[in-house]
């Protein structure tokens, strides 16, 4: 049985706004999918339409087998949902909003305490219990989301864009976290603007544009599509043009940074032994952008 | 959901609308205790003794029913449409939108918890007429089912309200241009038999005559209206007012785009 399985749906806003246009995709049980796509091209739309907070047009959605037009009421008590905005009650206290969503699913009290105790410790926000919401940071908010979405343990859990606007710190104890829940069974689909953060936590990856999906693979097929990459050199001395390479491409960026594009199959050695020749010190070098970056940029504008 | 998740939902709404209107019971709770307390003194005490009887009761005995009533009818509306409107405003309408908490179950506990705070404010104004007037209470059973389904209906009204309402202007607008006067025009001050003919027969369509007529034969014993009638239009409003609640959260209208 899949954890997920879409089949050709689209949404029409009353605005006449298609924002999907028939999308089709399943995530494996255990999967952890990254969703990316540009603003507006239907992530949340669709993560809206799972979770029944947006009606769809046509199309269906089994969440573990379970229909939504079937029974809904069934098939939400298998998904966690960690929306993009802010969406507690402001004045509320932190384990309040965690437990009373407990309620919601029909936990008892006591077991919907326990288990908010549980993920606000986990995601250390047990401190904060007593505070209203309004006082926490915007991380802390995000992580109040997390452990709201946890509390009646869900078998697949949608985070749409958890870490905008969280620290680096903070962003990279949310994906151990998430990395954890993953690995504990749960299923994990994420969008995100950070690429970084999908390749290093995602399996599977599927990317949305203008409502339709334009790429769906696991994450190291994809990446296995880069053809070349590029280098930023830092250099010892200044250099006033750029030097010439063979089976490279160079350009200053300004007179201590040379960037270098190569083809995949090519050696760095190459590079730097025609550094030598040419007399070239170089100081340090980084990957100019990630990986993925590069594939997406490419994908998204039809490069 | 079995049946008990179901309470259990249920009974969070209820809990949590509770707690949210006992923690600005500075702003719920004492500001209609003292708009109710000056109307006794206004026109109970200070105009009422000149009116004098009305229907054999002094003019104060009169209007402590209609008061309580009015109080019971405002409480249960703003309760309402404020909660659910500012759980629509802060998007926090989401958290029960997501769970499998069925519709009827999100209504009835928005209900229950404007109907918490009409009887509590009720109560409360009960309690201060008592430093004005001596109650008496004719039929227990009756005041108190006329006090709960007014109650309930208005909780409902005010949760149609605030499923349509887009911006905080909008959840003022009925309690001010409609509320106000059908509860003003309803009976609460006067016997509607004291107005010309027209004009009683212009009453008959105010469904709040009933409940205050309904209300004050439970505490005095009189009323301008047949109870059995009274009963009736009421539970026919909630019967309404309840299908268009549900028809509104299944469809999704003003939540869900």
């Amino acid at each position: 049985m899949k954890a997920l399985v879409v089949k050709n749906l689209s949404k029409t806003y009353a605005t006449g706004f298609e924002a999907l246009k028939g999308i089709s995709f399943s995530v494996e049980p255990g999967d952890f999918m990254a969703m990316l796509g540009p603003n507006g091209a239907g992530k949340s739309t669709t993560i809206g339409i799972i979770t029944s907070l947006v009606n769809k047009t046509s199309g269906s959605v089994e969440i573990f087998g379970q229909d939504i037009d079937q029974d809904f009421a069934l098939a939400k008590m298998n998904v966690g949902v960690v929306p993009q905005e802010f969406n507690f009650n402001q004045f509320e206290k932190v384990a309040d909003i965690v437990a009373t969503q407990g309620g919601y699913y029909g936990l008892p009290r006591s077991l919907a305490r326990e288990r908010a105790e549980k993920y606000l410790k986990l995601l250390g926000l047990w401190d904060k219990r007593d505070e209203p919401s309004r006082m926490l940071s915007g991380g802390m908010k995000r992580r109040l989301m997390i452990a709201r979405a946890l509390i009646h343990e869900p078998k697949l859990l949608i985070l749409d864009e958890p870490t905008a606007g969280v620290d680096i710190e903070l962003r990279r104890s949310m994906w151990e976290f998430l990395e954890n829940l993953n690995k504990l069974g749960t299923t994990i689909i994420l969008t995100t603007h950070y690429l970084e953060e999908a390749e290093r936590l995602c399996r599977n990856i599927a990317i949305i544009n203008h409502g339709e999906i334009i790429e769906l693979s696991p994450m190291k097929s994809f990446l296995s599509k880069l053809d070349k990459q590029t280098f930023v050199f830092e250099l010892a001395e200044n250099l006033q043009q750029a030097p010439e390479l063979e089976r490279a491409h160079c350009q200053l960026i300004d007179e201590r940074s040379l960037e270098v594009e190569i083809q995949k199959q090519e050696t760095l050695n190459g590079v730097f032994s025609q550094f030598s020749n040419l007399g070239i010190q170089v100081q340090g070098m980084r990957n100019k952008t990630s990986r993925l970056e590069e594939l997406f940029v490419a994908l998204v504008e039809g490069k | 959901m079995d049946r008990q998740q179901k309470i259990i939902a249920f009974q969070t709404i209820i809990t949590k609308e509770i707690r949210r209107f006992t923690r600005i019971w500075v702003q719920t709770l004492i500001p209609p205790a003292i708009t109710i307390a000056l109307y006794f003194v206004i026109f109970g005490n200070l105009i009422g003794s000149r009116i004098g009887e009305m229907q054999g009761h002094s003019y104060m005995q009169f209007i402590v029913p209609g008061l309580i009533m009015m109080s019971v009818i405002t409480n249960s509306y703003s309760n309402v449409v404020s909660s659910f409107f500012s759980t629509k405003f802060q998007k926090s309408i989401e958290e029960i939108l997501v769970s499998p908490t069925p519709n009827y179950i999100v209504i009835w506990g928005y209900v229950m918890g404007g109907v918490a705070r009409g009887l509590s404010v009720g109560l409360i104004v009960t309690l201060l007429s008592l430093f004005f007037s001596d109650m008496k209470m004719v039929n227990f059973p009756i005041t108190l089912t006329t006090a709960v389904l007014t109650s309930i209906l208005f909780s409902l009204g005010g949760f149609i309200n605030a499923v349509y309402a887009r911006s905080f202007d909008d959840i003022s607008i009925v309690p001010t241009f409609v509320l106000t006067p059908l509860t003003y025009l309803g009976g609460v001050f006067y016997s509607i038999d004291m107005l010309p003919d027209f004009w009683q027969a212009v009453s008959q369509f105010n469904p709040i005559v009933y409940m205050v007529n309904g209300f004050r034969y439970g505490l005095l014993g009189v009323s301008d209206v047949s109870l059995v009638f009274a009963y009736s239009v009421i539970i026919l409003f909630i019967v309404i007012l309840y299908g268009w609640a549900t028809w509104l959260l299944n469809r999704g209208v003003g939540i869900r785009s």
